[in-house]
């Protein structure tokens, strides 16, 4: 069911993270202002629009559940927001050891990009506790989408904080104007972009088809549970 | 802050890196040993219907 296609978006994954990683460190030149550290960038940055982005998507599978009743929206919702979560801690450690290069410190509390990530990231730690402490899976699939579509739309006001920063290390990116990065660094920044979006996906399916058949498997096993007493009388 | 040498920043950088692809290998692994438990449940299952027909 959800395995369709996943053979070639594996592939496509291995083939645009390779090649990104060969831009990274063999194609994009020096920062002149940061130097090597600045390829930190490359991982970091795609990293938190991926994991942001999934949050978002998240919450759209989560109304999709909620205006349809299927369950397998919320459980693409649920795969969707741990993806992010697992990618956000990625976000959060490489961050850190970017600002300790950079800044001298492994956090800086008055820089509202990290602080504001941090929040979306701790909103998202409470899905967890909140979606497994219902039994009822169709009262833990609502709440849990009704979390999921309201920490979702909270997630731009992340990328509001980043537009209002003024800090200079953390430049804009991508722009209307096409952004302030140089062509070579732009088209590693964006190789990269695809490389960490496909790896989404691909794990994303991953995980969605591991469930699938752990629940298939499970209703199996009930099946063949109830036709065994059955057979014996 | 003056830019890092190249001795010194290539550890933070690979700091990084590693870190990245640390997740990526965990979290397949983990999924892994999941599918493998997974497969062995059904073989399981095949096995007990096979011996009961």
């Amino acid at each position: 069911m959800y395995s369709k296609g996943f053979k070639p978006l594996a592939a496509a994954s291995a083939v645009t993270l390779s090649a990104s990683l060969i831009l990274v460190f063999f194609y994009a030149p020096l920062d002149a202002d940061q130097g090597f550290v600045q390829k930190i960038f490359y991982v970091h940055v795609p990293m938190a629009i991926v994991a942001l982005c999934g949050f978002v998507a998240g919450g759209v599978m989560a109304i999709r559940h909620l205006r349809s009743g299927d369950p397998s929206w919320d459980l693409r919702s649920y795969v969707a927001i741990h993806m992010s979560i697992i990618l956000g801690l990625g976000v959060l450690v490489t961050g850190s050891i970017w600002a300790r290069a950079s800044w001298g410190h492994w956090w800086v509390w008055d820089e509202p990009v990290l602080v504001s990530f941090l929040v979306v990231f701790l909103l998202y730690c409470v899905y967890y506790p909140l979606r497994f402490s219902i039994e009822d899976p169709e009262r833990q699939a609502r709440y849990s989408s009704v979390f999921a579509i309201t920490a979702g739309a909270f997630v731009p006001l992340n990328f509001v904080a980043v537009r209002l920063a003024e800090a200079y290390t953390h430049p804009r990116v991508l722009s209307q104007t096409g952004g302030s990065l140089p062509g070579e660094m732009r088209l590693t920044f964006l190789v990269s972009l695809a490389a960490m979006g496909l790896l989404f996906v691909t794990l994303w399916k991953l995980e969605l088809t591991a469930k699938h058949a752990a629940m298939e498997l499970k209703r199996l096993r009930r099946r063949l549970a109830d036709r065994q007493p059955a057979a014996v009388a | 802050m003056p830019a890092l040498p190249l001795d010194e920043a290539g550890k933070y950088v690979a700091g990084a890196y590693v870190v990245f692809l640390t997740l990526i290998v965990v979290y397949v692994a983990i999924i892994g040993a999941k599918i493998a438990r997974i497969d062995r449940e059904v073989t399981e299952l095949n096995e007990l219907l096979e011996g009961e027909e």
